[in-house]
Formats: structure tokens, C-alpha cells, sequence
């Protein structure tokens, strides 16, 4: 009856007498009474007895913290510093020279567009939106690309980079059950735990040499080599996340043999077009060169950093198929992951995005403000490499500094090292040596120069 | 594209039956007429050594003609809701309707953007963006959503015994328990009510939790079956978790009364089961927040440690933007730091969190008294239309000289109206009438205007009136249907075929 919906009795003082005790955490036995229960008199209280014993122990008493995040972990000790010396370069996030964070103009405008045309804010489609995925797919590997015109790319919105690959995890454990997952070492350290979680197996190829402070190279072959058939390569399409070390042209056509000859797949992340060189296409550079080899490539992409999005949450996965069939499948599939998920990805990054890349005069305002971006970027390594160059005599090279590219630098710091930058001298970093050069302002690099001269030489 | 020897059957799926079905010759070899059981034998036989090869065959010189990666990847079946929405925009009749999917629409069919939205949307304006504030407008959604749903006075929100995230709508908040669930209780079920959502299902498989089902709904009465339900609560192991939901019951509109939430929560207490509330419509069933949360203040009265997933999708119409709360209860402060972190670790790896816009515009809402005010209006206006609009279908069929007692779609609350249509039924629907809605008979009460619910009486009503000699068969039909449809399982665990999945 509708009316059963509107009646009825609400607590009363008897009932919430017991709720206190049995907060409070003592045993008793709680409410008697001897009214049975009768649906046509308004309740009294309950008419049982509650096993007040039972109620205490919580289903999730043995929990334990779960370990802190690394990364978020050096904001939170920043926050609670207050040197007047500090530096934030922990997590990766652009900051102006100000160090402010920064919402891009061209976000703002956007953004404004849309509160004018007052969209509304019905569900977007399991795969999310389709001007989105359009211009995603589009920037990513060329408008003019044969995979896109053939309609070989299967692209599904996706929560940032994060949920892009949590997504194409799915699909590898569903389809590839015990497939392995090979990724940098070091790498982005989420990346370990979205394929713990999706129950994916992974194990690393070398990446990083401490003694060059650049690539291993041939360890890195070896180790894809090695690799069993069939397994799915991690590459970071450009800015290495946390070495800022990326192959060169002709190391990645070599890795691409590698990876042909043994029938593995590629999986780039990228998470930075945009932000490495400056230059959207540029950046896109290695993306491109395996699929126009004609190889099946699974990309996930981020708009956190290059469009400032973090907080929307915005990117895609983008599976390119030596078919439209096999790409229809393998999108159905990705929807099929996602329902249980999420059900349907959030709308507004998705609508700023399809707006700015479909827009040409937003589009070249972009283009411009990522340039500054990355131009920002590239001047505070000069600096950098400047200070340390003429304040240490000891004759190191420094010039990895200049070699690397992107938001991290890799410092070859050890781990006391990294304590003494944090506990000295007030500089915050991530303990495996890498610090954000978005976090790093022209003023600050003389700062920094000492910081890490001293700790390099001092500290063992 | 020139197709090579194995690759017309390598795209086909790996199910014989479907295999056969669609099995096309294959021009280059030299028999076109080959007969089935041939064309069978030759595609296992290639299956069996591409797959020893692990695809390592390539009968092309060329790369772009090497056989994909992708080719045992079969299509997914469609999700069922949106299959309905997708039928209903291919039909190109002017007098459509769609009562598919669960989205309120205004009394002109269309979808509503809240005044409050307008208005906090206003206020929010591009400093959302910066991500060191994401933190701290987290904390005060997860605050904002406990006190909408426990109770500002309760002790155990006083004291912040809660841990909470935001999470992505309903689906993202029940995926992340599941996931818990999975993490501190590996050998754990989930017991659904039956029927429920048709996404929770794969929510738990996804998370690799198997579901079981409690009786729910009565066919006969169309309302709840009681006495089974305590049944399946009382026989189920000790300690099992449950999934509920507190009011406006999706599909069917029926909940419990306030008694009988009552004894539900004192069975739980002897048995130690763990209630988890699928929140989804709090304001939506009767109009009223307070009072559509009052099964979970009965249980929180009992002493319950209970779980909450929030949707603000309808309440708050915020649907495209994803927005949603999962909290549990607990016993103390460390134990409620220890929890927060382990779900948060949860969504670092499936998401890391869910959009600062959304987020922003919730805490907004349910922190400033004025827009929370304007917006507890609107729930109210919303939930009214609807409740006029079952009353308006119900005089309808009765004026009609229906012989079907149609008490079902008053006595059921919130947005769904389980109809009692058999699934022959629904399709005729949306044949002959072109009136769309999910295989299950449940029909969005949302979707129906004052404009339309004239042509949906007759529609229903000529549909049923026809299959007047079956009637007696007709309420047993309708159960049948479901049971098919929601694929319960009764009590035991079906293992699903990878990839052939019904996208409930």
C-alpha cells in the first residue's frame, strides 16, 4: 500500500537508550519487551531481544593500513613542513614559475562554453563520448592515419590514464589469462598495482643504469627478448615517468623488431603528449611508428597533465585491430569491463576535451600554451644543469639533466641521499632519486644546485 | 580485403552452434559447396594448430595481413538496459516512447537539469581544477553524504567513525566494496535480493564474488514475499553479507514496511549477517530524504556496522556526471582510518578518484542550507510527478475495464513498476505500440507524462486484454520470465562462459 510507505512509528526514546548502551560498547541484553510485533500498532520498540555480544565485533576488525601511496605521501610531508625554504618536488603536476598550480586559458574558455550552452547531463554511453573518442583517437595517432580511416582503432573513454589501463588490464587477464605484463624498471609505481588488482602477472625489463644515469639499453632488449611469446610490452610513449629518459628514433625501431620478431604486443602508456618536446605530433612520434609498421598496439592516454584535467579525470584506451571486426569485438569487450565498473564514464572532461581538440582556434591556443608549458620546463633543466655545472668542481656530468626529458629528471640520488635533500634542505622527492621539474621554479634552481651537490658528495 | 585461408575462420567464435550459424565459404579454396560438418572439422583443426603455434602463422608476406591478436575475442552480448534505449532511437515512429532506462524525465518527456545544478555550477567555476583542493572536497563530500543518509546526531558520524570515498555513482561505490569484500573475505558470497539491478550481478562476478539470491518479490501479490525472505535470511551461513535495498526497489518498487524492516534487522543481528545498502533513489520513493533512509536508521538503531553505497545520479540528476559515496561503519576511529586507506587503495588502482566536478557540485549542494533547500524542493516535485503518474496509469487501465488488478503500480514506489508483463508481452509492446522498456516487464515510471500515459494504458491494457485466456497462467508466466531474464540462481552458483556473458 502506498500509505505503508508514510506511516509507522520512528525510533522512540526506549529504542535509542539501547543504541547508546550498545555503542558504548557494553554488554547487555538489550531491549525486552514483551509486546509482540503487530503491524497495526505503532511500535513501542522493537519486541525481541538483540544479541548485543554479536553487535560489538565489527565484520573488518583485523584491517590494517594499507601502506601510503609514495608519491602522494611526499605532498602530505610537504604540507606539513614549514620551512620557508621548502620545494615540492614530489608530485607530478605542473606549476607555473610562481609555483602555483596552473588551469590552463584555453580550459577556462572551455569550460565557460559550456555552462553557456547549459548541456544536460544525462548518462554518456558505456563507451563514453563519441566526439571525445573521435578526437582522442585522432590526435593520438594522426587524423590522416589508415588505422583511423579503416576504423581499426577500438577507443573507449577512460578515467585518465589510470582507468585506461585498469581497462586493457581487464581485457588481458579476461582474453590472455596468464599472460604476462613487462614493464620498466623502475616505473610510474601505480603501475604495479592496477595489474596486481586486475590479477595480471607482471615481471620488469631493464630500463634504468644508475652508472650512465641514461638507458640500459642492451638489458632492455635482452630482457623483451627473454620475455616468453606473447607478452605485452609497457612503453612510455614519451617522458619516461620517473626516469625522463626516452629511447631515441633508432632505439625504438629496434625494440619494435624485438617485439615483432617475438609476436609480443606493445602497450604504450602516454601520459605526456604534449608535454615532452612541445609538440603534440613530436611526442606521438613512437605511438605512430609501430602502428605504421602494421602492428596491433593497445595505447591508454591521460589529458591529466598536457590539458591540466588531473581532477576531471579524463583519457582513453584505444586498442588498434588489424580489422574494423576485430575492433568492434574487442570495444564491445572494453564496454562489457567497464558496466561493472562504473557504468558510464563522467561527462565534463570529456565535453572540454572534445571541445578544445575539435575547435581549431581553441585547438592552436592549446598548442601554444603547451609549448610554453614544456618551454618552461625545458629552461628550468637548463638552469639547473647551469648551477650544477659551474657550483660542483668534482668534474661529474651533469648532463643527463639536459638528456632527459619531460616533467621527472631521474637524479641517480640514492635513497640516504634523498632523506638527507629532505631532512637538510627542506627539498621533497620521491625516495628513488626523481624529482619534478614542474615543481621547480628558475629561482630556486641555484637552491636546488647546493641540495644536490651536497647530498651526491656528503651522503652515501 | 583478401581474406586468408584460416581467416574466415579465425573471426568466427569459438561456440560450435554459433559457428555453424554463420560459417561462410570460402572463395579461395576450390570446393564452394563444402558442407557444414567440413567446414566444422577445418576450423578446429586450425584452431588447434594456431593455437599450438600461438599464432606465430602468418600466410602473408605482408605485416598488415598478419592474423590478429584479437580473433578469440568473441562480441559481448549488449547491456540489456541500454539494448532497449538503442531499440527505441531505431525506431523511427513520432509516438515512441521509452520506459527503459531509469532517468527521470519532466512531464514534456525530456530530461531535467536541476535549478541547484545551474546555480552551483554558478558558483564553482574553474578553481576546481587545482588538485591540492581535491583532498580536502573529498573529505567534505564523504562527510556531506554520511549525514545525509545516517543521521547528523548519531554518535558514530559525531565521532567520524565512518570510512568513506568518493566514488564513481552507485556502480563504482558497490564495485569498490566488492572488491573489499573480495580482499578481507576471499571465500565470501553475495546474497542479492531477487530480483535486483540487473548490473550487480557482474558488479560481485567482476570482483570474483559469487552471488546468491534471497526471495523478494511475490508474483502472485506483486508485492513482498515475507515470510521466504526470512526464510533465506535465517538459512544462510552465519556472517554472510547482504546486499539491500533500503527503498524504491530496482526493478520492482517494492520495499518492506517499516515493521518488517524491523524484524529483517533483528534476524541480521542474531545471525551476524553484514547488510550492505545499495542507495540509489534516497528521496526518490516517497519524496521525502528522510524518510526513504529509514530502513538503514532501523538498522543503525540495532547496533549494525553496515556498508553504504550512495548514487547521486537521480537525486540529484547529476546522472553523466558520476557521482557517489561509498561509506562502512565502524567500530572506531583507527579501525575506520585503516578501512578508508584500503579502499582507497582499491580506487588508486582502478581509477585513482573520481571527477573534482562532480564531487565539487555535491559537497556544494549539501553543505549550503540555501541550494540544499532548493534542491530537497525539487526531489520532492520530482518524486510527486512520478507517484501522480502511477495513479494517473492504474485509473487508466482500470477506467479501460481492465480485468488485471493493476494495485501493483501504486503499492510499488520510486522510479520502476515491476508490471507483471510477460516478456511476449513487452515485445508486442514494442511492435505494435512502440513502447519500449527491459524484457523484464519493468517499466520507468519517470518516462510516463500526462501526455502519454493515456496511449500506455491502452497499449498495456490491449496487450493483456488479448492473452485473456491465459490469465490464470499469466502471473506464473510473469515469474518465469523474470526468473529467466534476472537469471537467479536460487540458492546455488552458476559459473558464466568468459565472453558469452549476458551483460545484465
Amino acid at each position: 500500500m502506498a500509505s505503508t510507505l508514510l506511516s509507522l512509528a520512528s525510533a522512540t526514546p526506549s529504542a535509542s537508550l539501547c543504541f547508546h548502551e550498545i555503542n558504548k560498547g557494553k554488554l547487555n541484553l538489550g531491549c525486552i519487551n514483551k509486546e509482540k510485533t503487530n503491524p497495526f500498532i505503532k511500535a513501542k520498540s522493537f519486541g525481541r531481544v538483540s544479541m548485543v555480544v554479536a553487535s560489538n565485533v565489527s565484520h573488518f576488525e583485523g584491517i590494517t593500513m594499507a601502506p601510503p601511496d609514495p608519491i602522494l605521501g611526499v605532498s602530505e610531508a610537504f604540507k606539513a613542513d614549514d620551512h620557508e625554504l621548502k620545494l615540492n618536488l614530489g608530485v607530478g603536476a605542473y606549476r607555473t614559475e610562481e609555483l602555483q598550480p596552473y588551469v590552463l586559458d584555453v580550459v577556462k574558455k572551455a569550460d565557460k562554453l559550456l555552462l553557456e550552452k547549459g548541456e544536460n547531463l544525462e548518462y554518456l554511453p558505456i563507451e563514453g563520448l563519441a566526439a571525445f573518442n573521435k578526437v582522442t583517437a585522432e590526435l593520438l595517432f594522426g587524423a590522416d592515419n589508415p588505422v583511423i580511416k579503416q576504423q581499426r582503432v577500438a577507443t573507449v573513454q577512460g578515467l585518465s590514464g589510470t582507468g585506461s589501463l585498469r581497462l586493457a588490464a581487464a581485457l588481458i587477464e579476461r582474453y590472455f589469462p596468464g599472460a604476462k605484463v613487462l614493464i620498466s624498471s623502475p616505473t610510474w609505481g601505480n603501475h604495479k598495482n592496477i595489474f596486481n588488482e586486475a590479477r595480471v602477472p607482471w615481471s620488469e625489463y631493464r630500463y634504468y643504469d644508475p652508472k650512465t644515469v641514461g638507458l640500459d639499453f642492451e638489458g632492455m632488449i635482452a630482457d623483451i627478448k627473454a620475455a616468453p611469446e606473447g607478452s605485452f610490452i609497457l612503453l612510455h610513449g614519451c617522458a619516461h615517468n620517473p626516469t625522463g629518459i626516452d629511447p631515441t628514433p633508432e632505439q625504438w625501431g629496434v625494440i619494435a623488431d624485438v617485439i615483432q620478431e617475438k609476436n609480443h604486443i606493445p602497450f604504450f602508456d602516454i601520459a605526456y603528449q604534449g608535454f615532452a618536446s612541445g609538440s603534440l605530433d613530436t611526442d606521438a612520434a613512437s605511438v605512430r611508428m609501430f602502428v605504421a609498421r602494421g602492428m596491433e598496439v593497445i595505447a591508454a592516454q591521460s589529458y591529466s597533465k598536457n590539458l591540466g584535467l588531473y581532477a576531471e579525470r579524463i583519457g582513453a584506451i584505444n586498442v588498434v585491430c588489424s580489422s574494423p571486426e576485430a575492433a568492434a569485438r574487442v570495444k564491445s569487450q572494453l564496454k562489457r569491463i567497464a558496466r561493472p565498473m562504473y557504468s558510464n564514464p563522467p561527462v565534463h572532461g570529456a565535453r572540454i576535451v572534445a571541445n578544445i581538440v575539435g575547435d581549431s582556434a581553441l585547438f592552436k591556443e592549446w598548442n601554444a600554451e603547451m609549448e610554453m608549458m614544456a618551454g618552461r620546463i625545458k629552461n628550468v633543466r637548463h638552469k639547473l644543469f647551469d648551477s650544477l655545472s659551474s657550483k660542483d668542481k668534482s668534474g661529474k656530468d651533469w648532463s643527463f639533466v639536459l638528456k632527459q626529458i619531460g616533467m621527472f629528471s631521474f637524479t641517480g640520488l640514492n635513497k640516504a641521499q634523498c632523506d638527507n635533500m629532505t631532512n637538510k634542505w627542506h627539498v621533497y622527492m620521491t625516495k628513488d632519486g626523481r624529482i619534478s621539474l614542474a615543481g621547480l621554479s628558475l629561482a630556486k634552481c641555484e637552491y636546488l644546485a647546493d641540495a644536490i651537490i651536497d647530498s651526491y658528495h656528503n651522503v652515501s | 580485403m583478401e581474406d586468408e585461408p584460416h581467416r574466415c575462420f579465425s573471426f568466427l567464435p569459438t561456440f560450435l552452434p554459433l559457428h555453424i550459424l554463420i560459417y561462410t565459404p570460402n572463395p579461395v579454396l576450390p570446393e564452394h559447396n563444402r558442407t557444414k560438418s567440413a567446414a566444422v572439422f577445418f576450423h578446429i583443426l586450425t584452431m588447434i594448430i594456431s593455437r599450438f603455434l600461438r599464432r606465430g602463422i602468418s600466410t602473408s608476406t605482408s605485416p598488415t595481413r598478419r592474423r590478429s591478436w584479437w580473433d578469440h575475442v568473441t562480441p559481448a552480448l549488449k547491456d540489456l538496459i541500454n539494448a532497449v534505449t538503442d531499440a527505441f532511437l531505431a525506431d523511427p515512429c513520432p509516438y515512441k516512447i521509452n520506459l527503459g532506462v531509469g532517468a527521470y524525465r519532466d512531464d514534456e518527456g525530456k530530461p531535467v537539469v536541476l535549478q541547484w545544478v545551474r546555480e552551483a555550477e554558478g558558483k564553482i567555476g574553474a578553481t576546481n581544477f587545482l588538485e591540492s583542493t581535491s583532498t580536502a572536497i573529498s573529505s567534505k563530500l564523504v562527510e556531506e553524504s554520511a549525514k545525509l543518509i545516517y543521521r547528523e546526531d548519531l554518535d558514530v558520524i559525531k565521532e567520524r567513525r565512518f570510512a568513506g570515498i568518493p566514488a564513481l555513482s552507485g556502480t563504482g561505490a558497490c564495485r569498490i566494496f566488492a572488491e573489499f569484500q573480495k580482499r578481507f573475505y576471499p571465500d565470501s558470497t553475495i546474497y542479492f535480493p531477487d530480483p535486483t539491478w540487473s548490473n550487480h550481478r557482474n558488479i560481485w562476478g567482476d570482483a570474483h564474488v559469487p552471488g546468491r539470491t534471497f526471495h523478494y518479490y511475490h508474483p502472485d501479490s506483486k508485492g513482498l514475499n515475507f515470510v521466504a525472505l526470512m526464510d533465506d535470511v535465517k538459512n544462510a551461513p552465519d556472517g554472510s553479507f547482504f546486499l539491500l535495498h533500503p527503498c524504491a526497489h530496482n526493478p520492482t518498487g517494492v520495499d518492506p514496511t517499516d515493521e518488517q524492516w524491523r524484524e529483517i534487522s533483528s534476524l541480521f543481528k542474531v545471525k551476524n549477517h553484514f547488510p550492505f545498502f545499495d542507495v540509489a533513489y534516497q528521496g526518490f520513493a516517497s519524496g521525502d530524504v528522510e524518510r526513504d533512509a529509514q530502513a538503514i536508521r532501523i538498522f543503525l538503531e540495532d547496533g549494525h556496522s553496515i556498508g553504504c553505497a550512495q548514487s547521486f545520479a537521480k537525486n540529484l540528476g547529476l546522472y553523466g556526471h558520476r557521482v557517489g559515496c561509498l561509506s562502512i561503519l565502524c567500530n572506531d576511529k583507527i579501525q575506520a582510518v585503516a578501512i578508508k586507506s584500503q579502499l582507497k587503495q582499491i580506487s588508486n588502482a582502478m581509477y585513482s578518484s573520481p571527477t573534482i566536478h562532480g564531487i565539487s557540485l555535491v559537497s556544494k549542494i549539501l553543505s549550503n542550507p540555501d541550494i540544499k533547500a532548493l534542491w530537497l524542493k525539487e526531489v520532492k516535485v520530482m518524486a510527486t510527478r512520478i507517484q501522480r503518474m502511477r495513479a494517473t496509469l492504474r485509473e487508466a487501465l482500470e477506467r479501460l475495464r481492465s480485468p488485471l488488478n493493476w494495485q501493483h503500480i501504486t503499492n510499488q514506489a520510486g522510479m520502476f513498476c515491476f508490471s507483471g508483463l510477460t516478456r511476449a508481452e513487452v515485445d508486442q509492446l514494442a511492435k505494435e505500440f512502440h513502447i519500449y522498456m527491459t524484457h523484464d516487464g519493468r517499466i520507468s515510471m519517470a518516462s510516463v507524462t500526462t501526455k502519454n500515459v493515456d496511449y500506455v494504458a491502452r497499449a498495456i491494457h490491449e496487450v493483456t486484454a488479448s492473452n485473456r485466456d491465459i490469465k490464470i497462467l499469466h502471473n506464473i508466466g510473469a515469474y518465469k520470465v523474470n526468473t529467466d531474464i534476472c537469471s537467479t540462481s536460487l540458492g546455488t552458483n552458476k559459473t558464466r562462459a568468459r565472453g558469452m556473458n549476458l551483460a545484465l
